[in-house]
């Protein structure tokens, strides 16, 4: 595969960026120092930063996030070495040679205090009318450093006006600190390039090409600079009023779908760390706080593996056996919205590979809207469809235009996982002790195929279960052990992997008018990858572009946020890699212990072919409200 | 922008591209050409030096808006700089600068009505020994008295 060039920084700077020292064995490649007196001994390379933090030495930081390069911009993390004539920030001196640090000298202490006083004095904003008020690293920072009065002055009138032109993320660049963690993520993680630093000096803010609004430019609206802005200048699109409002209404019927994301991570919310799943303890919060109906997203994920997996087949099949060469494979997932908003802008002549499947936000909100208010009797205008979701493009993709397809607005909120964190304490609900209770009929539980959908590689490992079971007719836990398909799982960027069809079984009925056999795939290999983080489905569209391996995919998995949904940018904040491992886990060992753990096993999805989507999944009815289609973007703006 | 205009602008800044390269740090010498033959970097100049350069829109709109002598709006067929910093200012630099605004009509920052002339603030311009100092276009001019100055406008075209 072609090497992209990966980050920004200039080759002479790449020993300063995210790599960690590659190994501590061989001759001279471990440094002795000296941090406050005391002897270490660290791997060549090491940052100061890094060395403080193996040797339990806490060294405050603004800036610095351990998924993006070094910037060394907030000078919060200053430390003296002696030699240097100055302070040096610590984050981005690798160290070379024999050292003496001092991290808490009297001069160290002034100039950090110095540092947060002066970013304060341009910091305007009340902490207690801020969305985050006891999650916000500069409170944190004026509280260690005891700040108690505005040495430098405070900013007393705002400066800038709010943008919040975006359906999903709201910019106020009065609270921003220019650590510029957004750029770095936008470029360097995301690889999208909304925001860079503008203008000069005293001047320089964080800004959009031409300024425009967040609206008006290419973004994809994933909200992962949301995760990592350390202050409130950037935030979601909160629309819990308008739910409060509807809640409120004795005349909505307001239900809420729920992602398989968010309740492995909400309990972050409630200081209770990352990796503790709380499915039934939020389907019983969700209902105290009024929501008449409490249904499971995993519900339509697995419809969508139903759906998404045929049209897969039915594409191979044209393909390979009836020989048709405009059809376009390999098959690329529309689960998350992030992903196919940045396929629109960079990638628009490949949008074809992109499945028509909605994603299963959107399939539910059709569903609710036709064919749950049908068999509940309730009028469609009066339901309120709000959904949980870790994803603040959840937010952009309701509004899109096209999903309208029941007649109404298909869903009508996207919320976030903080956002719903929030209404819980305003309700005065401690959701950790509330007791468990399952999701609400017609949709019930789902399988653990559907949960899965939250990581990175969960959709792909979902589908496959489904169409190893449906093609070879062998049970997939005879394939792989528990049922756990592990090449597909885990965090490396992009993953790959073959899969041979060795023999094939009968096609199933539900299949039955699609194809008349499964020979033309005997012996065939099925290929499949997985990208997460756009900076690494650029690398895979890249090499598709150059007809490199990938291009010979026949089914390939895009999640916009890096950790897949669990990583998303309506997650609690801070993220970092060992939490979103954390989450994985949390929602890896649920859809172990579930009873079902295969789509299309889930017999509510079958109720519903049976029932309202008679025929079939790519059918005419799912076809008109379980499909869409996509714009063409483009990369420019006039 | 007319289509032909646009394929115009793309062709030269291709040929810029092939001149300085396509590394990040041929950037500059690029936006300098685009500056000298246009008098400003237009929204899909940068665009399209951004597309050819594999590097993202708002990246070169940073390092435009950073540069002084890079603009993205459009300037005056001649562009003067006063020196603004402290020297030229105790060598009589506001009387300089009331002269030349009177006689353009226009304060700093503005260009004239007929795209004459656009009237700007610079830092220092390396002449503390000889201001007030400005500059029209690439030309230097120093010590300065407001009739000097107006002298010196007058030979613009």
């Amino acid at each position: 595969m072609k090497e992209n060039k990966e980050t920004r920084a200039p080759e002479s700077q790449k020993g300063h960026t995210i790599e960690k020292p590659k190994s501590s064995e061989g001759i001279g490649s471990m440094v002795s120092i000296e941090i406050n007196g005391n002897k270490f001994s660290v791997p060549l390379g090491t940052t100061i930063l890094e060395a403080c933090k193996q040797n339990q030495i806490h060294i405050p930081t603004l800036c610095h996030h351990d998924d993006l390069c070094i910037a060394g911009v907030c000078r919060v993390c200053l430390v003296e070495v002696e030699g240097m004539r100055t302070l040096q920030a610590s984050c981005a001196y690798s160290i070379t040679h024999s050292l003496k640090i001092h991290t808490t000298s009297p001069q160290v202490r002034r100039a950090r205090r110095h540092v947060i006083d002066l970013l304060l004095s341009e910091h305007y904003g009340e902490c207690y009318s801020c969305v985050r008020n006891n999650n916000c690293e500069l409170q944190s920072l004026a509280k260690e450093y005891g700040v108690d009065k505005f040495t430098f002055g405070h900013v007393s009138e705002p400066l800038f006006e709010e943008d919040n032109s975006s359906y999903s993320v709201i910019r106020d660049m009065n609270k921003c600190v220019l650590c510029k963690r957004c750029v770095r993520t936008c470029i360097d993680l995301q690889e999208v390039g909304v925001l860079e630093s503008i203008n000069r000096g005293h001047e320089t803010r964080i800004g959009t090409f031409l300024d425009k609004p967040l609206a008006d430019v290419i973004c994809i609206n994933c909200g992962q600079c949301i995760n990592r802005c350390p202050t409130g200048a950037l935030k979601a699109n909160d629309p819990s009023d308008e739910i409060w409002q509807a809640i409120d209404d004795p005349t909505k019927h307001v239900v809420i779908q729920t992602a398989p994301s968010p309740r492995a991570a909400i309990g972050e919310e409630f200081e209770l760390g990352p990796g503790h799943s709380l499915t039934g303890q939020m389907n019983t919060a969700l209902r105290r706080i009024g929501f008449n109906k409490v249904f499971d997203t995993n519900f339509t994920a697995d419809l969508t593996i139903m759906e998404e997996g045929t049209e897969l087949i039915i594409r191979l099949y044209k393909a390979l056996v009836e020989g048709e060469k405009q059809i376009a494979l390999p098959q690329f997932t529309s689960c998350s919205p992030g992903w196919v908003k940045y396929i629109e802008h960079f990638y628009p002549e490949y949008l074809d590979h992109v499945s028509s499947a909605k994603s299963p936000q959107q399939m539910f909100g059709a569903l609710i809207k036709t064919w749950y208010a049908q068999k509940e009797g309730i009028d469609p205008a009066n339901i309120v469809s709000v959904a949980l979701m870790p994803c603040a493009a959840k937010k952009y993709e309701c509004n899109r235009p096209e999903m309208v397809d029941s007649g109404y607005k298909d869903v009508d909120y996207g919320l976030t996982t903080r956002e719903l964190a929030q209404m819980i304490k305003e309700s005065g609900i401690y959701l950790p002790e509330m007791e468990k209770t399952h999701f609400d009929d017609p949709f019930g539980d789902a399988s653990g195929a559907g949960l899965i959908f939250g990581a990175t590689g969960g959709v792909m490992e979902a589908a496959l279960r489904t169409i190893i079971e449906l093609v070879t007719g062998v049970k997939v836990e005879n394939v792989f052990e528990n049922m756990n398909i592990v090449p597909v799982r885990g965090f490396e960027g992009i993953r790959y992997a073959e899969l041979p069809i060795e023999k094939v079984g009968p096609v199933p009925e539900i299949l039955k008018p699609l194809v008349p056999n499964w020979d033309w795939l005997k012996g065939a290999t099925l290929k499949v990858a997985i990208a997460h983080g756009t900076a690494n489905a650029k690398k895979i569209m890249e090499d598709i572009k150059a007809g490199g391996k990938f291009s010979e995919c026949h089914f390939i998995e895009f999640m916009a946020c890096p950790g897949g949904c669990l990583g998303g940018g309506g997650q609690p904040i801070p993220t970092s890699q060992e939490i979103r491992a954390k989450r994985a886990e949390a929602i890896y060992n649920e859809d172990a212990s579930l009873p079902i753990r295969k789509s299309h096993e889930n017999k509510h999805v079958l109720d519903l072919y049976n029932d309202f989507l008679t025929d079939g999944p790519c059918g005419h009815i799912s076809h008109k409200l379980l499909h869409t289609h996509y714009t063409p973007r483009g990369k420019y703006i006039a | 922008m007319l289509v032909m205009e646009k394929n115009s602008l793309s062709e030269e800044i291709s040929k810029l591209v092939d001149l300085y390269g396509k590394d990040r740090s041929s950037l500059l010498p690029i936006l300098q050409g685009i500056e000298k033959n246009h008098k400003y970097i237009s929204d899909f100049a940068q665009q399209e030096v951004a597309r050819l350069l594999d590097i993202h829109p708002v990246e070169v709109y940073s390092v435009v808006t950073f540069y002084s002598f890079l603009t993205h709006k459009p300037m005056g067929r001649n562009v003067v700089r006063l020196c603004q910093t402290i020297t030229c200012d105790m060598f009589g630099k506001e009387a300089v600068a009331k002269a030349i605004e009177r006689e353009l009509g226009i304060k700093f920052g503005e260009t004239t009505k007929d795209k004459k002339v656009t009237l700007e603030y610079a830092n220092c311009l390396g002449m503390c020994d000889q201001g007030p100092a400005m500059l029209v276009n690439d030309q230097v001019y120093s010590h300065l008295t407001p009739e000097k100055a107006i002298e010196i406008l007058e030979k613009l075209k």
